[in-house]
């Protein structure tokens, strides 16, 4: 399997699972078209037919409000119909297994999942598995990828700094954990920034951070010299429990962003969060809702990211064939 | 019975023998691997010629499920493999259903390969009862009733005291331990190796330091209780080093290599690709080069296959829930081979890594073509080229990662105790 595994034969957007491997015209395409959706939710009827007749299933392995209902709102105002599932209580919790689940769903004619799962690599083990005409959308896998998530911080940025050849972008926190965190490094080294900083203790770095294209600090406040986007990572609270922190209290001490360390950075520098956000935990309260923070308007754009990223993997996909979702295992004794 | 190999390249490392010649067996046992013997009228004549005739291989980690998981795969499925494979010897590791912790099941084990028509698969006892790592398994009853050694499989001994007591006793008993070493907390559920790729990819992983603590640890208690210990299925460098410097203070530790660490690296993980999920996982080229230096410098002296055969099932899922393992005897061979063609040893070491070597481990009399030893042998074309594909293949288990290439030599015929039991 292949990254290319996201691609159709004319090298078009077909799945949307991860940044790695995908070229920085693609990303400036999905971010192009996601100006062209930008003015819809602005509209008195806030939708536009592309997408009518389409079935899409949100299916929520993991729990998630605002990513699925943004997803849901993408779609629907691009006309299709859209089924939540919310499998994280549902099948797979009576032991049904995720190639099992696929197949039931797939047999409904859905022509699109949008996937959330805890585990790395699940949207690409279900885009490799499911009929050639469904589109898998990743949005969110265990530790790997959240591309839609990268996407509409990518837009954010481009709306507030352009020139991403001049850009240094600083990401704090969980990153050894965070699916979000290398899905911006890829996409921001894919556009050209100058500089992607990681900073975090070194509990929270991956062992080889560095392979990523990022530099490494392990201190806040040198390690916002001169950056022009920071970008908060949201601290689950199960890391206490796990031993890769003493307590909220001192991750805040050294980690946590306040209005006096935003200083060190450049005084036009903007703030992001992918949320939900702790506030007195990794943020702030005064800089989460002060001047320089564009969390919110990170929301809205994420429904105008995922109604390119729909749109564009609904275009490159091909029409079903006369069976609808149903087809058998490839390979013949198996690929395994 | 008699039997007669014809003029085969007769390579039989443990004898120091290299050159062509033929291969008399009567009565199970090998008669002479030079001059033919007086009136020797054989029952069957096996011709050679270009093929290479050998000792039979001996697995020192293999899985057969049966017992426990018969859908992965059975007695009966996976003998045929080992035959085709040119293996007349197995160690059946004792993380079965029910685990082999008893001398009952022990000889259900036996049972078992009778009926297969396979009898040489040697059970490794528990070290643990049902290996969970606290309580002492009746090591001189396993020992008494044919397990070859005692082993804790992949599981976790619960702390370095009951180790420690474990090794006593097994010393105690001249028991040899199998001991993968692996630190079960530093393993922390990992699914990859700790470097690039589990980071590029979110995967949880695992650092050397889980083997090689492990391994420091088990070499200190073997030093400490005078165990006789064999170290399986090594993934790393600095394992390797470290047996290197045991072995030269004077400590007697052997080690092997499953045959997929040398030849495949994260690398050649295509992204989540789960026929590539494997423990100890594959890590970087310079530990695969390390462990071939091992081989040839004898620190790490036998290859094993560590054959872990699963059903699609199992392999079909996002990749950190997928059951690790790789379906390999069949490889074995072909994959030696390759390390002769890629100059990494040459073809009387890869030999002795499956054959003697292994033997010697176990003490057993076997592993060489000796007169008076058990006919276990192994007659292969080295040249000849396959395809791993569903026809070729034996095993039940199809989780290779070397699915659809073609590999080079193949086994003609298999002789165990002087019974044809694979023949192409």
């Amino acid at each position: 399997m292949s990254d290319n595994l996201q691609l159709n034969a004319e090298g078009k957007l077909k799945h949307f699972l991860t940044i790695d491997g995908l070229s920085r015209e693609l990303l400036t395409e999905i971010l192009d078209t996601a100006e062209s959706f930008a003015g819809v939710s602005e509209h008195q009827v806030k939708k536009v037919p592309l997408l009518r007749g389409k079935t899409i299933v949100n299916l929520f392995f993991e729990n998630s409000t605002r990513t699925r209902t943004t997803f849901e709102l993408a779609a629907t105002r691009l006309s299709a119909d859209v089924i939540n599932m919310n499998i994280a209580t549902s099948a797979t919790s009576k032991g049904e297994s995720l190639l099992d689940t696929i197949r039931n769903l797939e047999s409904m004619f859905v022509d699109m999942f949008v996937v959330r799962h805890a585990l790395s690599g699940a949207a690409h083990f279900i885009a490799q598995q499911t009929a050639p005409h469904i589109s898998v959308i990743n949005a969110g896998d265990g530790q790997h990828a959240h591309p839609t998530q990268a996407m509409l911080d990518m837009f954010t940025i481009r709306q507030l700094k352009p020139d991403f050849a001049n850009l240094r972008v600083a990401i704090i926190g969980d990153i050894l954990h965070s699916r979000v965190a290398r899905s911006e490094i890829q996409a921001l080294n894919t556009l050209g920034a100058a500089e992607v900083r990681v900073i975090a203790p070194k509990t929270l770095l991956p062992a080889h951070v560095q392979s990523l294209g990022v530099t490494v600090s392990h201190n806040l406040t040198e390690g916002l010299k001169d950056i022009d986007v920071v970008m908060m990572l949201r601290l689950q609270k199960e890391r206490m429990s796990s031993a890769l922190l003493p307590s909220e209290s001192e991750y805040f001490k050294c980690f946590g962003l306040t209005e006096e360390k935003l200083k060190v950075a450049k005084p036009d520098a903007i703030v992001m969060h992918p949320g939900p956000i702790n506030r007195g935990v990794e943020i702030e309260s005064k800089v989460a809702d002060g001047s320089q923070s564009v969390i919110l308007k990170q929301v809205s754009n994420g429904i105008a990211v995922r109604m390119a990223v729909m749109a564009m993997a609904m275009q490159a996909a091909p029409a079903p064939g006369r069976s609808g979702g149903i087809h058998t295992i490839p390979g013949d004794k198996g690929v395994a | 019975m008699k039997i007669q190999i014809n003029n085969g390249r007769i390579i039989d490392p443990a004898n120091n023998i290299d050159r062509i010649g033929s291969v008399y067996i009567a009565d199970g046992n090998i008669v002479s691997v030079s001059d033919e013997p007086v009136d020797f009228k054989p029952d069957n004549i096996i011709n050679a010629e270009n093929q290479i005739v050998c000792p039979g291989f001996i697995d020192l980690s293999t899985r057969l499920r049966d017992m426990g998981h018969s859908r992965k795969a059975t007695f009966y499925s996976e003998v045929r493999a080992a035959a085709s494979a040119g293996v007349t010897t197995l160690c059946l590791q004792p993380d079965t259903v029910p685990v082999i912790d008893t001398a009952a099941v022990v000889e259900l084990v036996k049972e078992l390969a009778e009926k297969a028509g396979y009898p040489q698969i040697y059970a490794i006892g528990a070290l643990t009862q049902k290996l969970e790592g606290t309580e002492l398994s009746s090591m001189l009853s396993l020992k008494q009733a044919g397990c070859i050694a005692v082993g804790n499989a992949n599981r976790p001994v619960k702390n370095l005291l009951i180790l420690r007591r474990a090794m006593e006793y097994a010393a105690s008993h001249d028991v040899l331990l199998m001991f993968r070493p692996n630190d079960f907390w530093l393993g922390n559920n990992g699914c990859a190796h700790e470097g690039v790729i589990s980071t590029r990819y979110g995967l949880p992983s695992i650092p050397e330091a889980a083997e090689t603590i492990a391994l420091a640890q088990c070499l200190e208690l073997a030093e400490l209780t005078g165990c006789r210990v064999h170290f399986g299925q090594l993934s790393c460098k600095r394992s390797v080093i470290k047996i290197h410097q045991a072995k030269k203070y004077g400590l007697k530790v052997s080690a092997d290599v499953a045959i997929h660490q040398l030849h495949l690296t994260e690398n050649d993980m295509t992204p989540f690709d789960s026929a590539y999920h494997v423990l100890p996982p594959l890590r970087t080229e310079a530990d695969k080069q390390y462990l071939r230096q091992g081989l040839i410098g004898r620190t790490i002296n036998s290859i094993c296959s560590d054959h872990q055969p699963h059903d699609l099932d199992a392999k079909l899922g996002a990749f950190p829930e997928t059951e690790p393992g790789i379906s390999s005897l069949e490889t074995l061979l072909p994959l030696m081979l390759k390390l002769v063609a890629e100059q990494a040893i040459t073809l009387k070491q890869g030999i002795a890594c499956l054959s003697a070597n292994p033997a010697r481990v176990l003490r057993l009399n076997s592993g060489a073509l000796t007169p008076g030893f058990s006919a276990d042998v192994c007659v292969f074309d080295p040249e000849l080229d396959w395809q791993v594909n569903s026809e070729n293949w034996k095993s039940q288990g199809v989780n290779t990662p070397f699915w659809g290439q073609t590999l080079k030599g193949r086994v003609t015929c298999t002789l165990q105790a002087g019974k044809i039991i694979y023949r192409a």
